[in-house]
């Protein structure tokens, strides 16, 4: 019974990666391998003052000090990155004025990927900031934007623009020295989007960046800057697809978010970079440093994931609740399946006082993967009256699969509460028989359980990323039946 | 309607139907009796498409289509219904979803359209009447947390959902309260039509004072060893199996 299980599974779960295709737009690069004149170099092409300068060096001369580090629950083959090329950006640097100008290669991709953008911009009123490797092509709706005082551009420009925004926050809540991606990032980051909500504006659009690696062998570094100044309000949403790739390609971001007073930051993604094929060969390695800063009394942000994608996910997105009475938030589902290994979870590092966390963990784990939660509730010695309740729960598609719990708790404070449940449970298959006999077939039956399973989250992102969200897990379970 | 020809059926080596031959006719009502682990279940799981199982000979046709050929869910779709003996939970998924996908499948299958929403909640509405199935086990998930008794309720629901050609209650009755019996089991009637027809997998001939049969069969080892009218129900009921297996044993 159970291998006749097993095979029910792998034909569900076996599906290959829907995604796979190269964009054939020119690139142009910079000598593989990184060094000091590397960093410098990225600079310059990028035409960046003095102080941003100083500061890839500084963090370059920090990374260079420290090893890579050893993972719990990941098996990470050697990544050489002087076989990397470090920078990548589209041979001809275009600004557009209306979307006719830009390349019918690059719209084209975004219909691949079931993303029109002029729908977009049209039907559901996302402002896109579409990131191509690493410099930014196409920024929209900038000026409704503008009208309101909000800030939403690449990186790069904005440190041209806004060199005093940048200077006061980029690093402030991910410093260089936090970790070795984090450093590198800091170092050889391409590009990425810089948001900015002045006081009392809440933003009228959901913004939207969708990112994808394109450049073959270019390690990706990206760097994303929020900042919500007091009482605004912002829902900001990631996503990304990767084309089919046989080498690993590294991709080391760096996301930060500072909340300020009463301030309320959503921030979404759905990431389906390439998870490798059938056999575990390829695929991205996803290594994210994602944070927020509740700096503000009454702060909240929350952050909703879905992770389907990458053959190596390593990615805790954390809430540090400086503010009395501040929030921190984070909803998580993320799906492996063939060889993928996924290690992601939260930190909630409570420092104010009344704050209150929540984590809501979904794994899904199909075919030979491995899915770990890891997550820390830390409590420090002033944060009184502390809450948080943490949710881990865990679906496995087959019995080759591994699903694992990691929660870590550090209380200093004893009025703190904290509260951890966590479930495992498998598709069994008599739940799936009763459905076949009900007249669906076995892939529309996971579909629909894993869908239920996951409904708390997916609830939790905005409309149309929740309808792509939901075929993305489909498509990353499904197989080839019948 | 449906035709079994010599049918045997293992699991893990262990041959648990022996032969069945058994011809059902549109309209007709077929009662399915004997000792407990006779193969009962069995049968119903096997005609259902229950890989668990495997058939290692004979022959059964539905409505002049080979059955065995069939994946479970075309055997739905081809209007087979099994009204399980231990209903399936299945945590996170609503009865409102769960049957609107199935209903869906169905129709795609027949090559109709959707169903629209509002014709969906309406046709709900008909037929949990006609179960009185209360309208909160419908917002539930499938089956969780659902009392013995509901649960058997909530097949009986589906089944008038779906409106099958050939339903196979599999002891339908077990778990229920008087009530409820009777409730079900008028449910059932109202169901049948000239075209339909009924399995019925029972212990008891209470169930078949409200559903008559025409007619009754003794499963006992894999096999069905006696078949008569109505009244041979009447007769286990009185005098148990014994009788039967000594003829049989002879
Ligand atoms: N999954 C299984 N693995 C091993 N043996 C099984 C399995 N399912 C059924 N059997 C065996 O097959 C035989 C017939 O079981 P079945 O459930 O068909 O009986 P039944 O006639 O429905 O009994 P009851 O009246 O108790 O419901 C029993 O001996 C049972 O133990
Ligand atoms: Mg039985």
């Amino acid at each position: 019974m159970a291998t006749d299980q097993n095979t029910i599974l792998d034909e569900v779960t076996g599906g290959e990666y829907k995604y796979g295709f190269v964009t054939d737009i020119e690139t142009e690069y910079i000598p593989k391998g990184l060094n000091e004149d590397v960093v410098r170099l990225i600079s310059q092409k990028k035409g960046e003052p003095d102080f941003m300068l100083e500061f890839r060096l500084e963090a370059f001369r920090h990374w260079q000090t420290l090893t890579l580090p050893e993972w719990a629950h990941l098996n990470i083959p050697n990544i050489d990155l002087q076989e990397i090329i470090f920078y990548a950006a589209p041979r001809t640097k275009p600004k557009y004025n209306s979307i006719d100008e830009v390349d019918p290669e690059l719209i084209d991709t975004f219909n691949k990927l079931g993303i029109p953008l002029n729908e977009q911009l049209a039907l559901a009123g996302v402002a896109v900031d579409a990131v191509m490797d690493s410099v930014s092509v196409k920024t929209t709706f900038k000026e409704t934007l503008a009208d309101k005082g909000i800030i939403f551009c690449s990186i790069s420009e904005a440190i041209r623009e806004y060199p005093d925004l940048i200077k006061k926050y980029l690093g402030s809540v991910v410093p260089y020295q936090d970790n070795y991606y984090a450093a590198l990032n800091s170092a050889v980051f391409s590009d990425g989007s810089f948001v900015y909500i002045p006081k009392g504006v809440r933003c009228p659009l959901e913004l939207s960046t969708y990112f994808r690696i394109n450049a073959s062998n270019t390690g990706q570094f990206e760097r994303t800057l929020i900042v919500a100044d007091d009482d605004s309000y912002v829902s900001y949403l990631e996503g990304c697809t990767a084309p089919m790739r046989d080498e690993n390609q590294l991709h080391a971001a760096v996301v930060e978010i500072m909340v300020m007073e009463r301030a309320e930051v959503k921030y979404s993604t759905v990431q389906n970079w390439y998870p490798g094929d059938k056999d575990g060969k390829g695929g991205i390695f996803n290594f994210v440093t994602k944070r927020a800063i509740c700096k503000g009394d009454y702060a909240k942000v929350s952050w909703t994931q879905v992770e389907t994608g990458s053959a190596i996910t390593w990615k805790y997105p954390s809430c540090v609740l400086m503010g009395n009475h501040s929030v921190g938030e984070f909803y998580s589902v993320a799906v492996t399946n063939n060889h993928q290994q996924a290690d992601t979870g939260s930190k909630m590092i409570h420092l104010g006082k009344n704050t209150r966390s929540l984590i809501v963990s979904k794994g899904v784990s199909a075919g030979k993967s491995n899915n770990s939660y890891r997550g820390l509730v830390k409590v420090s010695k002033k944060a009184d009256n502390a809450r948080n309740f943490s949710q881990c729960d865990s679906l496995l598609l087959g019995n080759q699969c591994g699903a694992h719990t990691f929660p870590y708790l550090e209380i200093n404070n004893s009025s703190a509460k904290v509260e951890h449940e966590a479930t495992t449970s498998k598709i069994g298959e008599d739940q799936i028989f009763y459905c076949n006999q009900r007249g669906l077939s076995t892939e529309d039956a996971v579909a629909l359980i894993v869908n239920g399973y996951v409904k708390e989250v997916i609830n939790q992102l905005p409309m149309e990323f929740a309808v792509e969200a939901q075929k993305l897990l489909q498509i990353s379970l499904e197989g080839s039946v019948g | 309607m449906l035709k079994i020809r010599n049918l045997h059926a293992k699991i893990d080596d262990k041959e648990i139907l022996r032969g069945i031959n058994l011809d059902i006719k549109p309209g007709e009502v077929h009662a399915i009796m004997g000792p407990n682990g006779s193969g009962k279940s069995t049968l119903s799981a096997v005609l259902a498409g229950n890989e668990a199982f495997e058939v290692t000979e004979g022959e059964v046709t539905f409505n002049g289509k080979n059955l065995l050929d069939m994946a479970p869910e075309d055997r739905s779709r081809e209007g087979l219904f099994l009204s399980f003996q231990y209903p399936v939970e299945i945590p996170g998924v609503s009865m409102v979803n769960f049957m609107r996908t199935a209903l869906n499948e169905h129709r795609k299958y027949r090559g109709e359209a959707p169903m629209s929403a509002s014709d969906f909640l309406k046709l709900m509405r008909d037929k949990k009447n006609l179960v009185e199935i209360d309208s909160n086990l419908t917002n539930r998930a499938v089956n969780e947390g659902f009392s013995g008794g509901e649960k058997k309720k909530n097949e009986i629901f589906q089944m008038a959902m779906l409106q099958p050609k050939l339903a196979i209650l599999d002891e339908t009755d077990s778990g229920l309260d008087i009530d409820a019996l009777r409730i079900v089991a008028n449910g059932v009637t109202k169901l049948k039509s000239p075209e339909n027809a009924t399995i019925v997998i029972t212990h008891y001939q209470r169930l078949l004072d409200y559903i008559v049969p025409d007619h009754v069969h003794v499963l006992y080892k894999g096999r069905i060893v006696k078949s008569a009218g109505k009244e041979l129900a009447l007769e286990l009921e009185e005098k148990g199996y014994d009788w039967i297996k000594k003829e049989f044993e002879d």
